[in-house]
């Protein structure tokens, strides 16, 4: 894949921004995934480039820390707990007919670039458990034969905008 | 001189080094503290596997021992029951998620952990739980990398990054997902690994080793071809250790009567095309001298330096030699001239290279490496295949005898051939000759001793009848990074550079024997401080004993321009002896199916 130009612009200005820091790598990673919504390889070569560390040492932070993705976020990134109360529900299940229903594993996008998946720890909703977020709106006591129709919940409204 | 302090090991005094961490110091003074994650003393330490805990007196926890400084009137406890057991702990937590197949393991009998086990005296099955998901990455033709047999100790992070300035292995991921591996989890063929072994060097397990080719040598012979095999200098300075031998042991006699004996039609002395080498790249050198174009020249016998130079600087390639490696050279004159001479089908000859580099695997299978569609070698197995296929057809090596390589028109050597084994040797051999070629007489002493040595970069002018050509020689990417950045910014220092992709040389390559001092109880304590020079010092004396020191005076290699190849450069040399490189490699190609690792 290449990058746009652009694109390419950004990062370098991200990187040149934090040139004079002893220990830069986690500045610029943050920066770019707030700007840029993931760190794919070819940006990770071009930190590289800019910064002398090894490609290998930074696709290991951005692998090590949830906050930093591989893969463009969804337009809807749906949040299935699996904090313990919501796994002992059956969030695990929850869980696994999102990717079903989406041909998609957590941490990954659907080719449409609508859906993504994230396992996330605990909510905070133990009460309401199983719990789903999907940008920032919580699902309560998801069932299973539920999680279809969530789905096309927003598929309705992407067809209605499209139609529009 | 450092400081001495004064350390009680279990309430006995020692005098030891001042600024030492305690495994060190235990070290000097006869202990040997089960250690893994730590390697070559301070070079690593990321104080993670734990095998090394000691009772510390004053010290509430358990220490590790390779992350504490000695001091003054330290008293120490190995021996301390709650240490014994808190080592024994560790190494059963890191086989808990080990896959443990010993007897089918490749490593066998040269493992750090199986080492490290039985010292701590680990108990089988101690801790059930789930294992990590694993990778194995059979891809690239040089190295491959087992995640089932991983402790994740780091060092191979640290080589790949300390001594080759590369970086191509890292931790990903977190927690109980947490693996080794290149970017990606890719294939070695996938990223700009240079396939030079010095990760598989360091790795105390069996994840990093070399690709085992033995399989693809019985084919060969079930197929009935006749198989010609040689021997690259290196391998007799180091073959010896597999088997018990004390590094810096010549081997050379007992070698030859071993391959002889493993079943090999023809065993020859890569000496021979060492010499063919240098009269090919000395004659490359003084006309581009002559003509100052481009300068400096940059040798080209070390694969893993070529795939560095074209992976990170393709802009540079036109400096280098086009002269293929001493290994190619062989493979080419064995199927073209031999074959020859000798009436013998082509098709039907198989070359087997004996090399202690990863990356000479690599280089057999490039493109680039073959004459009218016949490939120059077929396979290249390193001095520690070797050794297991001695192990294997039941030879004993202490009874062999010391036999002669073979000479059948090809295969006499000179003292400059066998010192291509070692940093600084290709230089001496070349300028040895170049003088040669440039005032027709011999150069007096023969011996060219400002290029030897272990240094990073070596610096020398030859003073050829006044004309002064400025030399340096360097080994390990690091060093070689910096002589190519000053090139690139177009400070022209020298005339003719010797590049080796691992430091020290080939003595030193990613395929030879490993070097564990804790597993070789006959060496000196420091033996990872100086076995690169006791190696080098079996390939200078051979060359101080040869009659003949000097490749032009070769009377093989002299029969060989006259009754075949004409002069060197010639375009039947052209064909035959050099090679172009590829300028459009890509760091990081994409994935395929083909090229990916597997993983379960
Ligand atoms: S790496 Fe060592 S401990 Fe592991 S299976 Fe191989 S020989 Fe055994
Ligand atoms: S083979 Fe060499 S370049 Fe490749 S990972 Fe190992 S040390 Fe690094
Ligand atoms: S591959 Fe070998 S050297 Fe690298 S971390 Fe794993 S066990 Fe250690
Ligand atoms: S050797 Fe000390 S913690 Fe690994």
């Amino acid at each position: 894949m290449q990058l746009r130009k652009e694109a390419v612009e950004v990062v370098v200005q991200i990187c040149d921004r934090y040139k004079d820091e002893p220990s830069p790598l986690m500045l610029i990673l943050s920066d770019v995934q707030k700007e840029y919504g993931y760190i794919p390889m070819e940006v990770q070569q071009i930190i590289s480039a800019k910064t002398g560390i090894p490609v290998s040492e930074i696709y290991g932070v951005v692998t090590f820390y949830n906050f930093f993705s591989l893969e463009p976020k969804g337009k809807y990134v749906i949040g299935v707990c699996v904090g313990t109360a919501c796994y002992v529900k059956g969030g695990q299940n929850v869980l696994d007919k999102f990717a079903e229903l989406l041909k998609i594993k957590p941490g990954q996008t659907t080719e449409d670039g609508l859906f993504s998946i994230d396992n996330v720890r605990c909510l905070g909703a133990c009460g309401i458990a199983p719990a789903v977020s999907i940008n920032g709106k919580v699902y309560p006591k998801v069932e299973l034969s539920k999680v279809g129709s969530i789905i096309q919940e927003y598929r309705t409204i992407e067809q209605k905008a499209m139609e529009a | 001189m450092a400081n001495k302090v004064t350390i009680y090991i279990e309430n006995k005094p020692y005098q030891v080094d001042e600024g030492l961490t305690i495994l060190e110091a235990a070290k000097t003074v006869g202990f040997y503290i089960p250690s893994l994650c730590n390697w070559r003393n301070h070079d690593c330490s990321l104080a993670s596997c734990r095998v090394c805990l000691v009772k510390v007196e004053g010290e509430r926890r358990l220490i590790p021992s390779c992350a504490y400084n000695v001091r003054e009137g330290l008293h120490i406890s190995i021996n301390d029951p709650d240490a014994v057991a808190a080592r024994r702990t560790s190494v059963e937590l890191l086989l808990s998620n080990h896959s443990m197949n010993c007897q089918a393991c490749r490593k066998n009998g040269v493992c750090e952990l199986l080492d490290v086990s039985r010292q701590v005296g680990a108990r089988p099955d101690q801790y059930h739980g789930a294992k990590t998901p694993t990778t194995l990455d059979e891809v690239a033709p040089g190295i491959v990398r087992d995640t089932s047999k991983c402790i994740l100790c780091g060092r191979c992070v640290e080589a790949c990054k300390k001594t080759q300035g590369i970086g191509i292995l890292g931790f990903q991921n977190r927690g109980f997902n947490t693996i080794v591996g290149p970017t990606e989890n890719r294939s070695f063929n996938n990223v700009p690994c240079i396939q030079c072994g010095q990760c598989t060097l360091v790795c105390p397990t069996g994840a990093l080793m070399e690709h085992n080719n033995i399989p693809e040598l019985d084919e060969a012979k079930r197929e009935g071809k006749i198989i010609l095999a040689f021997a690259a200098p290196a391998v007799r300075a180091s073959i010896g250790e597999e088997f018990g031998q004390k590094i810096g042991t010549n081997s050379t006699g007992k070698l030859a009567a071993a391959m002889r004996r493993v079943g090999f039609d023809k065993v020859f002395d890569m000496n021979f095309s060492a010499d063919l080498t240098i009269m090919e790249e000395a004659n490359e050198f003084v006309r581009r001298f002559s003509q100052h174009a481009p300068s400096p020249m940059i040798t080209s016998c070390s694969p893993g330096w070529i795939n560095y130079i074209e992976l990170n600087y393709p802009e540079l390639l036109p400096h280098v030699s086009t002269c293929k490696s001493p290994q190619q050279m062989f493979g080419a004159i064995l199927k073209s001239y031999y074959a020859e001479k000798n009436g013998l089908d082509r098709s039907k000859i198989f070359v087997v290279s004996i090399i202690p580099c990863t990356a000479k695997k690599y280089e057999c299978q490039r493109p680039e490496m073959q004459v009218d569609g016949v490939r120059d070698v077929d396979l290249a197995l390193t001095t520690r295949e070797l050794a297991q296929l001695i192990r294997r057809s039941g030879i004993n090596w202490n009874r062999l005898p010391n036999e002669d390589f073979d000479r059948d028109i090809i295969g006499d050597n000179t003292g400059a051939g066998v010192i291509f084994g070692v940093t600084g040797g290709v230089m001496e051999a070349a300028v040895r000759t170049a003088y040669h070629i440039l005032t027709g007489k011999e150069m007096e002493p023969v011996d060219f001793t400002p290029v030897r040595g272990l240094e990073n970069v070596k610096e020398a002018v030859a003073d050829i009848a006044g004309t002064k050509v400025r030399l340096a020689v360097t080994s390990g990417m690091v060093n070689a990074k910096k002589l190519l950045d000053e090139i690139k910014a177009g400070n022209v220092k020298y005339d003719f550079i010797e590049i080796m992709g691992c430091p020290g040389g080939c003595i030193n390559g990613g395929g030879q024997p490993y070097v564990f001092p804790p597993m070789l109880p006959n060496e000196d304590p420091d033996i990872w401080e100086t076995y690169r020079e006791k190696r080098a010092a079996v390939l200078y004396e051979e060359d101080r004993n040869k009659p003949l020191r000097r490749s032009h005076q070769n009377p093989d290699i002299q029969k060989l321009y006259k009754d075949y190849l004409g002069i060197p450069g010639s375009p039947l040399a052209e064909k035959l002896l050099h090679t172009t490189y590829n300028t459009k490699r890509e760091q990081y190609p994409d994935v395929t199916p083909e090229t990916k690792p597997v993983t379960k």
